[in-house]
């Protein structure tokens, strides 16, 4: 299992639409499963309804968890997301 | 006649007649079946008519009012594939044994409230999108057919709130204003009001007999007027003549030059204080931003931004003028800007005190970070810097230097940066007085008038009492920007003028004959500044 941790800096947090994207990038995939958790909360990255749920704010910290075959990529590819994007 | 009051969310006059917007009515019942299989199969394809529909709304909303508008299609697209909302749908569906109407509404309903209950307002408007989603899957399973209003004639709409699919499903030639009972400035409907440019007023209690009535929306008052006497009724059909011919003759002025009759040409930019400005910046044609007043980063943080937030600022905007000259102007708190994280002492006189550039010359961690965000972002645009409240020569050398070593640590680090111009403001007297010899030292002059009038004629901008003696054409002012134009000139400077004057029309010409460059100006005053300029003949 890859594990990373990431602080958001976009001011409106995890919204929308970045929330979207993100959902999208986890769910390419398709055999590695992707958690985001804030604070002891920790839900499935490939459900939008999920990540928007969790409301993080600018300035906290998520950790995300990527266990399965593409695990490395997975880990490498959503940390590069988050840096450009939120 | 009566008039109900409201909040204006965008400025502006519509004259027509009302129409209550109606709401699609499903009333969803909760019915038994018995082959909950074949129930599941007409939820998945009712949603896939859904996303089909909602697909098509994104191209409407893309065609007619833009990206900003039509993203949330893409993403009510998503949440209706969430694995979340899928499979509460389905549970329900299998386990209760009821109909998908009934199966959709009540999970649309759960995650709705779910979202009503989190501690954050973005989060809690999301709600509305949830019930949104679920409407429409529940109309397409019921074969409902939409709301909207009865009109053949442009009408002012009365709505309590309406959701984004059903603002891009009316027919928007038919649309003179929105007013709403609910919604807040930021709402969908507020937003679309301001892409399309027409009045908007939310907060207004209306009843629901109004349908036909005649009325007026002042988007400048915030009021609605319902049956306007005659006398009312002319005054605001002049106003609103007044606006348009207003209006017309600036569309016109877009796309062209800022030339005067004899062939003198200015550069006319925009002030702006966020990264939101620059659509209005774009939409009223200025030829670059000449004032980018770097605060708000720091004013709507709770701690000092990091060189990464900067950089992102920076760069979206550089990015959205496309290689249009964008002058940044470094951090200027202190006097009537205070940030209470900078723990800045209380002072007696802080219009002359501890702010702007002597803050950044003293605590240069802060300054340095600033500096090396905007040299990162100017890889991405045509960026130039201004330094605010400069005095002497001595401190612009200092700058320079710590310019240097900001550019020597990114080459280090291999960080590209962008040719960068290096200005200052001119508004302390003693700056004037010195403009000779600083225009030796920099790329160019803004003429920052608001403080350099409080400063040249010892007026507190902030004293209402002053303002019967509060001159802003006092002949000391003129010639402060006459010596400062001539000065810089002579050193290899160029000069713009960036305070309010710079904005006010009746001096344009003798900006022009001083030979002042640039003009930077709000937005929403562009056209205007471009407009006296092309009436203006030097030659004579």
């Amino acid at each position: 299992m890859k594990e990373f941790t990431y602080v958001i800096q976009d001011p409106m947090g995890i919204h929308a639409r970045p929330a979207g994207q993100f959902v999208k990038e986890a769910g390419s995939f398709a055999d590695t499963s992707v958690t985001i958790g804030r604070g002891g909360k920790e839900v499935d990255a490939k459900r939008i309804l999920g990540v928007m749920s969790l409301g993080v704010k600018q300035g906290e910290e998520v950790t995300i968890k990527c266990d399965g075959p593409d695990e490395d990529a997975a880990a490498e590819r959503l940390e590069a997301f988050l840096k450009e994007n939120m | 006649m009566k008039k109900l009051e409201g909040k204006s969310v965008f400025a502006g006059i519509a004259i027509g007649k009302l129409a209550v917007y109606q709401k699609k009515e499903n009333t969803v019942r909760r019915e038994k079946v018995t082959d909950t299989e074949a129930e599941v199969k007409r939820w998945l394809a009712a949603r896939d008519t859904a996303k089909e529909q909602l697909g098509a709304l994104y191209d409407k909303a893309l065609a007619e009012v833009g990206a900003a508008n039509a993203e949330v299609f893409e993403v009510h697209q998503m949440m209706l594939d969430d694995l979340d909302y899928v499979e509460s749908v389905e549970n329900i569906i299998r386990t209760q044994e009821v109909c998908a109407e009934y199966a959709v509404a009540t999970t649309g309903d759960n995650f709705s409230q779910m979202f009503a209950a989190m501690d954050d307002e973005y989060m809690q408007g999301r709600a509305a999108d949830l019930l949104d989603i679920s409407e429409r899957v529940v109309g397409v399973l019921s074969g409902v057919v939409s709301g909207g209003i009865n009109a053949t004639e442009p009408v002012i709409i009365l709505a309590d709130d309406l959701a984004p699919s059903e603002t891009v499903q009316l027919d928007k030639s038919l649309v003179l204003s929105f007013v709403t009972r609910h919604g807040s400035t930021n709402s969908h409907t507020s937003i679309l009001a301001r892409t399309m440019n027409i009045p908007a007023l939310i907060g207004v209690d209306y009843t629901d007999d109004l349908e036909g009535r005649d009325a007026i929306v002042d988007g400048f008052t915030g009021e609605l007027i319902i049956d306007p006497d005659e006398a009312t009724a002319k005054l605001y059909a002049d106003k609103k003549a007044q606006l348009l011919e207003k209006e017309r003759m600036l569309l016109e002025l877009k796309g062209k030059e800022n030339v005067t009759l004899d062939g003198k040409k200015v550069n006319i930019y925009a002030n702006i204080g966020s990264v939101a400005d620059v659509a209005e910046v774009l939409k009223n044609d200025a030829g670059g931003i000449g004032l980018f007043r770097s605060e708000f980063l720091y004013l709507e943080s709770d701690t000092y931004p990091t060189e990464d937030e900067q950089f992102r600022a920076y760069k979206t905007v550089a990015e959205n003028m496309a290689g249009k000259k964008v002058i940044i102007r470094t951090l200027d708190i202190g006097a009537d800007k205070q940030v209470d994280y900078f723990e800045l002492a209380h002072e007696d006189n802080p219009a002359m005190g501890y702010r702007a550039i002597r803050i950044c010359l003293d605590r240069v961690d802060i300054f340095k970070t600033q500096l090396r965000a905007l040299y990162r972002a100017s890889y991405y645009g045509n960026i130039a810097i201004m330094f605010p409240m400069i005095i002497s020569v001595d401190e612009v050398r200092k700058i320079k230097s710590i310019v240097e070593e900001v550019k020597v640590e990114l080459t280090g680090q291999d960080i590209s940066y962008g040719e960068v111009e290096l200005g200052i403001m001119i508004e302390t007297p003693a700056a004037v007085w010195m403009s000779e010899e600083l225009a030796h030292e920099v790329d160019f002059f803004s003429i920052g008038t608001n403080d350099l009038t409080q400063y040249t004629l010892a007026i507190d901008r902030q004293n209402p009492a002053l303002d019967n003696i509060c001159d802003t054409h006092h002949p000391a002012i003129l010639k402060a920007i006459r010596t400062t134009v001539e000065n810089g000139h002579k050193g290899g400077a160029w000069v713009g003028i960036c305070g309010e004057l710079g904005a006010d029309t009746s001096l344009t010409e003798e900006f022009l004959r001083m030979g002042v460059d640039e003009l930077s100006v709000s937005p929403s005053r562009v056209l205007a500044v471009r407009d006296a300029v092309r009436r203006t003949d030097l030659s004579k």
